[in-house]
């Protein structure tokens, strides 16, 4: 049974740099249903972090626009007292690098306790012990007992993403955000963190967000994805759906530079993500990376169109898109 | 970690020695000895030189080294030329006055600092901010020296709070709470002043560090715990940044003696640094030597406790 958890709407998140605002996060709408996985792809730049730390209210100097309803409720419109209810007990965020998410002075036990402390005052001392040392053992850490007593610098990476997601499922969340949990990590380890995330989401039946630039942890892990691009969603859909009939040029330039078997050369998408600053405010976002592409392709201003139930993509391009040949596209890199 | 701290402990021992043998050369290097000027004029050279000899003053300078060095370790600093009394009853009041100084001054300088550093850290960029940062660069701008006198201008002279010279009123009975007073009102001036110019730089030293650990990321994991802003302040940020302030205390009393040198000529206040002054201004070298050693000693003291300090605090240098 599957409930909408989160509804975003029109979410605009915008920094000031100088005396103006730039949108990192422009015009994002999603859902996100409990016991489901919905992933974020895109590349640096793409505003992928700067959402979820919108939907956690963690900005504290951006101008933040739209609505984001948690359970009906208007979380980017209310008082910080209630945000900090929720925070940490019905939503929780996994951080992207653990070696510097954990208070560098306090006790393992100490910042799991803290959650605790703040959203279940009534918990007697001893219980509040048990509970950190289940958590602990929860996430696998050898020797609860022992780690319970260390500092983080007595731990490895691995170990310290652990506690990070300890910290975090503390309060069972109804809704998750992984903020790149693996990417600090190494392969063996990353595998191990997936799993205890997933495990966590049937368990707890939440809500999860995962956030990633591998779009290989993507396929395997989440039920719907969404394609991020310059602070926009330029393509979301089932995990199936987007993997077999990717529309986008983006998504499929993604796709396309995935290493395969017997590939010789990679697909290189051209140029980067431009900067706050320098964003195009008008158009498709994506038009300079693809000049090869009809300027009359792209919308004046792009939209998310239904192309087939539960699969909208941004922009009418994605019906002209083609990729160029290798000497065309050196012709095209010369001009461009 | 008690490990750590009995080897820095040991490494001090060492350092203090080297301190002594440096100090020891230098002072042979000044002009004259314990003879020149002091005897008759009519003494012969041939009788000069006999006496020298007799005193071990042709000795090499280890010889004398050693000889010094064993009187200092029995607590015999030598002889005031000036005072003509033993040096280690000339300084003993002395630094009981300045230890009563600086411990004042130390104490006033945590009052402003902590305050000041805080509210300009974790208002930073506000006009509160920018206000307390001025008072910052007026402190570091002005001269410890001019600014002691306009204290002592206004205050001493102008306003008469305060006593403008000495330790205390001549005449009370010591130990009488009278006598404590006047010990105490005799100290607060030069103190304040002191601790008004020295704490500029730990309110600046404190407000960076609250403004680089507020963007730390354990910060943004303690506000998505869903902590008030009044506990991550408390509880995240201030202890990550009073780590290294209490680290810096040792290296105040460095910068202590320092100020205690300037402060205590202007407000005559009978300390080490006014006698320090004295002996040079006299030529009584084995004043100096004894003031400059315990200086010394003093300045490696402040450096061994701001390491034992740092490793009792912060749990990344306990070395098991």
């Amino acid at each position: 049974m599957r409930n909408k958890l989160l509804e975003i709407n029109n979410l605009k998140t915008s920094f000031r740099i100088g005396d103006n605002y730039y949108a990192a996060v422009d015009d994002v709408s999603l859902t996100v249903n409990n016991n489901e996985i919905l992933g974020i792809v895109g590349e640096s730049g793409s505003g992928k972090s700067a959402l979820a730390f919108s939907i956690m209210g963690l900005h504290t100097r951006a101008k933040i626009e739209g609505n984001i309803f948690y359970k009906g409720q208007d979380i980017a419109n209310i008082s910080p007292a209630k945000l900090n209810k929720l925070r940490g007990d019905d939503l929780a965020m996994i951080f992207q690098d653990p070696l510097t998410a954990l208070n560098p002075l306090m006790r393992i036990g100490d910042q799991i306790a803290e959650t605790l402390i703040l959203h279940k005052p009534e918990m007697s001392q001893k219980q509040r012990k048990e509970r950190v040392l289940e958590l602990i053992d929860l996430v696998r850490i050898p020797r609860p007992e022992h780690v319970y007593e260390q500092f983080p610098h007595e731990l490895s990476g691995g170990m310290r993403q652990r506690v990070v997601i300890a910290i975090a499922i503390a309060n069972r969340p109804d809704l998750l955000i992984a903020d790149e949990p693996t990417t600090a990590l190494d392969v063996t380890i990353q595998a191990q963190i997936l799993d205890l995330i997933r495990e966590l989401k049937n368990d707890l039946d939440s809500g999860v967000i995962l956030i990633t630039h591998d779009l290989g942890v993507v396929a395997e892990m989440a039920d719907r994805v969404a394609v991020m691009y310059a602070g926009q969603i330029v393509e979301i859909a089932e995990v199936h759906t987007l993997f077999e009939n990717p529309l986008h040029p983006y998504t499929k330039s993604l796709l396309n530079s995935v290493p395969t078997e017997g590939q010789e050369k990679l697909h290189v998408i051209q140029g980067v993500v431009p900067s706050l600053q320098k964003l195009p405010r008008k158009g498709c976002r994506f038009a300079a990376r693809i000049p090869w592409v009809d300027a009359s392709a792209h919308e004046e201003y792009p939209e998310l169109h239904e192309v087939e139930p539960g699969h909208f993509v941004r922009c009418t391009c994605y019906s002209h898109f083609y990729f160029p040949d290798e000497s065309k596209e050196a012709y095209a890199h010369g001009n461009s | 970690m008690w490990k750590f701290i009995v080897r820095r402990i040991l490494i001090t021992i060492p350092q203090i020695i080297l301190l002594s043998v440096l100090l020891f050369l230098l002072a042979q290097a000044m002009p004259g000895d314990a003879l020149s000027g002091l005897v008759d004029p009519n003494v012969s050279l041939e009788q000069k030189n006999a006496l020298r000899e007799k005193l071990g003053l042709n000795a090499p300078w280890y010889e004398k080294y050693g000889e010094w060095a064993s009187g200092l370790v029995q607590g015999d600093l030598g002889q005031s030329f000036r005072f003509k009394m033993p040096v280690s009853d000339l300084i003993e009041q002395r630094m009981i006055n300045t230890f009563w100084l600086s411990l004042a001054t130390l104490i006033i300088t945590y009052i402003i600092a902590i305050p000041l550093g805080i509210l300009s850290g974790r208002y930073n960029d506000t006009i509160l901010d920018s206000s307390i940062t001025g008072y910052t660069y007026i402190g570091f701008a002005t001269p410890l020296f001019i600014f002691g006198l306009v204290m002592l201008w206004v205050f001493g002279y102008q306003l008469q709070w305060f006593p403008t010279s000495g330790s205390v009123t001549p005449g009370l009975e010591p130990g009488s709470f009278e006598y404590v007073l006047s010990k105490a009102q005799h100290l607060l001036l030069p103190a304040i002043s002191m601790a008004l110019i020295q704490t500029v730089s730990t309110v600046q030293y404190l407000r960076s560090e609250i403004v680089d650990t507020k963007q730390r990321e354990f910060i943004i994991t303690a506000r998505a715990k869903g902590a008030s802003e009044s506990r991550v302040y408390n509880k995240h940020i201030l202890r990550n940044s009073l780590l290294p302030i209490a680290a810096f205390f040792g290296y105040e009393i460095t910068f202590l003696i320092g100020g205690t040198v300037f402060v205590e000529m202007i407000f005559g206040f009978p300390g080490m640094g006014q006698l320090f002054i004295e002996s040079i201004l006299l030529r009584d070298y084995s004043v100096v030597n004894a003031v400059v050693l315990i200086f010394g000693i003093a300045a490696i003291l402040g450096a061994l406790l701001s390491d034992i300090i740092l490793s009792l605090v912060d749990p990344r240098i306990r070395i098991k």
